[in-house]
């Protein structure tokens, strides 16, 4: 029992470290270091000499100083092995190797002689490779697009590679994409209108949904059920089906190009999910508080406005940061109903930008970048409410 | 008194819900109806627009007479394909002008100028030219008579609106050879996207439901595919997937992994050697399988971590006694209690990625073997221009959805309300 969870250790060890090693190799290329490989066998046996010694050595030493020791041995092992590598790629190496050996400090002998502690051993590595699976696959796009806006045409040219920022130049050469989004592609306008259809999707929808779903929450009336129903069925149909009639009509009516039709459009395909959303929460607040609103004389309109709304605003921030989020990403319908450049919206905008095959890609990343921050922005800042706004909005409807 | 109470209630339910109910009827109800009349017409982008009869004015000076002037009105019917009938054409005139030798077509009366154009055929083409002059023979002022706009109408057939019903459409939808092609991509990117996506699902809740170091970062960080921009994040993969100097293939490259960079979104089939036999891989769909897994896993992940938090930890707590390790742990308590909900999230997230549209556009626009139903939609109405067909494969969409639903409403409709 205590060999087999001894090589599990080992096996599992060595190769977490020689993966974080790697990856942190390809972050150094990104930063413009030339690496021709990843010398992946290599850092296993290191990782593997590694672990040994340090579960060899066990607990018998300080900590700290069993860490240090190790860390900066190893390290000087590894920089004298590989070829020399400028100070702060040996100093992430030490980082890494410093956190990995800390990683192991319970794994000794006496750890590893216990029963059944080889799964353990083998879900505890599964999940620290799966913080770091996830981390990477989720940031790294986020990554390229923020960095590859500060470089220029040239520069991806001579070595894509190198997605370093050079913070010698000036601040306007470092923001230059920036510059030119804004000057020569108009982005300022597009964030307006971006804006402008976000917010007033989020009014329009609100004035129409709080009262419907006061009546489905709390009024009896012929046809309820269905109602209800029919609120989530409709929420599956996708935007796709809807599109073609749409556009004639719009042809016809002359709505193209407006941001009028925008509007009523987003504001229709969000209504059904926050109407589900709205109603959900009204039914949870207590009936006697409103039954005694009716009694002091208000009406059906004064209990909505003086009872419910200031009772359910956690709600209402769901329902209008998750309809935001909608208005401020849709695509489909933006791209069938704009085509002139003064009524675009920001997703729009982007995706004219790349209908010129000759549009540099660091003005089409500087253009995501513009996009996508200030959503990102309101959704860690809103966290609490976003969050059960999409569970209620995309799983349930 | 309860009788009048309720029927109170009810014209106030009926009064908050109308404006609601309205919209959501104009918006998504009558297009999916909508979509019926136009799939059975022969109907093309171009014809969409009505159409009218058009004149553009110009006035023209007449040689050595400031008293006289020459007006052309352009006059043509904006529709290259269909015909207006009884056009009428009307325009003013400021005080004291009068037309010389005024066209048969026309009369002059109080200052106006009416004329009856009869019909006009796809295409017309006509300049129409009258003189005027001013009755006491003073300099006419061209800005005064430009000013005028002349006012047209006529009658034509709404394409959308006549009773001209064909098969066609369909007919060429079901008999196409591709048809079942694109029937089957269509399921395989929805049955593997919505697979990969609740499996990584499963592995990001299983992993946040744990205690570590940085585990609220974690669980922010793993919404930034959904909440971000679809355009924004679709342009950056495929920059990131480039074969000529994408961030990815370099890197491959570079490191010797790979010979030649690879085509990740535009190569159709990657041929694969195992034991002797060759494998075609569908490469540019399972790309986009991939994004599309990638970009809706959270959805998965929230909804499945939901459901583990809800867990009795007493379970868990019965299972340490017993010597349990964590993957028996997680084979027989956690995945027995969220089987329920793993299907109805398997059925919902199904039929969301069976409409997805924007994923496969933005990478790679339907080509390279991942044309689905909804890419075909706007293929064939925007791309071909041919609305009437796009409107047939909505049809096929929306009938392929309802089944869908019914299938999910008779088996798991009942438990949802349970979980």
């Amino acid at each position: 029992m205590k060999f087999k969870s001894l090589i599990i250790t080992l096996f599992a060890s060595s190769i977490f470290l020689a993966t974080i090693i790697c990856i942190w190799t390809i972050i150094a290329t990104l930063q413009g270091l030339s690496f021709t490989a990843l010398n992946f066998n290599f850092n296993l046996l290191l990782s593997l000499g590694l672990t040994i010694i340090s579960i060899f050595i066990g607990n018998k030493f300080n900590h700290l100083l069993k860490i240090f020791v190790l860390s900066i041995s190893f390290t000087i092992l590894y920089i004298f092995l590989s070829k020399s590598s400028p100070l702060w790629f040996s100093g992430g190496i030490f980082l890494l190797i410093l956190f990995f050996t800390n990683k192991l400090r319970k794994y000794d002998l006496k750890y590893l002689n216990q029963d059944f502690i080889s799964e353990k051993i083998v879900f505890e590595f599964l999940s620290l490779f799966a913080i770091i699976f996830f981390a990477l696959v989720i940031l790294f796009p986020f990554y390229i697009m923020f960095v590859t806006s500060f470089k220029t045409q040239t520069a991806l040219l001579i070595n894509p590679l190198d997605l370093s920022i050079d913070f010698s130049k000036n601040i306007f050469d470092i923001f230059k994409s920036y510059f030119v989004i804004f000057k020569t592609y108009d982005f300022g306008r597009y964030i307006l209108t971006s804006s402008y259809v976000s917010i007033g999707t989020v009014l329009i929808t609100l004035l129409f949904a709080i009262p419907a779903a006061y009546a489905v929450a709390r009024l009896k009336f012929f046809g309820k059920n269905f109602l209800s129903t029919s609120i989530l069925i409709i929420y599956m149909f996708p935007a796709i089906v809807l599109v073609i009639p749409l556009y004639t009509v719009f042809s016809q009516l002359g709505l193209r190009n407006s941001i009028g039709g925008l509007l009523i459009v987003y504001t229709a395909t969000t209504l059904p999910v926050a109407i589900y959303m709205l109603q959900g929460y009204f039914k949870s607040i207590p009936k006697e508080i409103e039954e005694a609103g009716l009694i002091d004389g208000q009406n059906w309109f004064g209990i909505i406005i003086k009872i419910i709304i200031p009772l359910s605003l956690p709600a209402i921030a769901s329902v209008s940061l998750y309809v935001f989020m909608i208005a401020w990403n849709e695509f489909l319908f933006s791209l069938m109903f704009l085509d002139n450049p003064k009524t675009f919206t920001l997703s729009r905008a982007i995706n004219h930008l790349t209908g010129d095959a000759e549009t540099p890609r660091q003005y089409l990343m500087a253009g995501s970048v513009i996009v996508t921050l200030p959503i990102l922005l309101i959704f860690v800042y809103f966290e609490k409410y976003l969050v059960s706004g999409l569970t209620a909005g995309s799983v349930k409807g | 008194m309860s009788t009048t109470l309720s029927k109170i209630e009810k014209k106030t339910a009926y009064t908050l819900l109308l404006p609601a109910v309205c919209l959501v009827f104009s918006i998504i109800l009558f297009p999916i109806f909508a979509n019926i009349w136009i799939s059975f017409k022969e109907v093309g982008l171009k014809d969409i627009r009505i159409p009218e009869p058009r004149a553009k004015k110009i006035v023209k000076n007449i040689q050595d007479n400031n008293s006289e002037l020459k007006i052309i009105y352009k006059l043509r019917n904006s529709s290259l394909t269909q015909n207006i009938r009884e056009v009428r054409f009307s325009d003013k005139f400021p005080k004291n002008i009068e037309p010389i030798d005024l066209d048969t077509r026309c009369d002059f009366k109080s200052k106006k100028i009416k004329c009856f154009f009869g019909d006009w055929e796809a295409g017309y083409r006509e300049n129409f030219e009258i003189i005027i002059k001013d009755v006491n023979n003073n300099v006419i002022n061209i800005q005064n008579i430009k000013s005028y706009k002349p006012d047209l109408n006529g009658k034509s057939d709404n394409i959308l609106l006549t009773t001209e019903f064909t098969l066609k459409n369909f007919k060429s939808i079901f008999l196409n050879n591709n048809f079942f092609e694109l029937l089957m991509t269509t399921f395989y990117f929805t049955f593997f996207g919505t697979l990969g996506a609740i499996i990584l699902g499963i592995f990001a809740a299983q992993l946040v439901n744990q205690k570590f170091y940085g585990r609220s970062f974690m669980r922010s960080i793993l919404l930034f595919p959904y909440v971000g921009p679809v355009v924004a994040l679709a342009y950056t993969w495929t920059l990131l997937l480039d074969p000529n100097s994408g961030t990815i293939n370099s890197l491959l490259v570079s490191y010797g992994i790979m010979e030649k960079p690879i085509n990740l979104l535009g190569q159709k089939y990657l041929i694969i050697n195992i034991l002797g036999f060759d494998f075609k891989l569908r490469l540019a769909l399972t790309t986009v399988i991939f994004f599309e897994i990638w970009r809706y896993f959270p959805l998965a992940f929230l909804f499945i971590l939901a459901r583990l938090q809800a867990i009795p930890k007493d379970l868990y707590e019965a299972a340490d006694v017993d010597g349990a390790g964590p993957f028996r742990k997680f084979f027989h308590i956690t995945l027995p209690q969220i089987t329920a909900i793993l299907s109805i999230l398997f059925m919902i997230r199904f039929i969301w990625n069976f409409n997805k549209f924007e994923d496969i556009f933005l990478l790679t626009g339907g080509a390279s073997g991942t044309l689905t139903l909804p890419i075909s939609v706007y293929q064939q109405g925007f791309a071909v221009s041919n609305i009437g067909m796009g409107s047939a494969v909505s049809i096929v969409i929306v009938l392929l959805l309802i089944t869908f639903m019914i299938i999910y409403f008779k088996l798991i409709g009942k438990r949802a309300n349970e979980i």
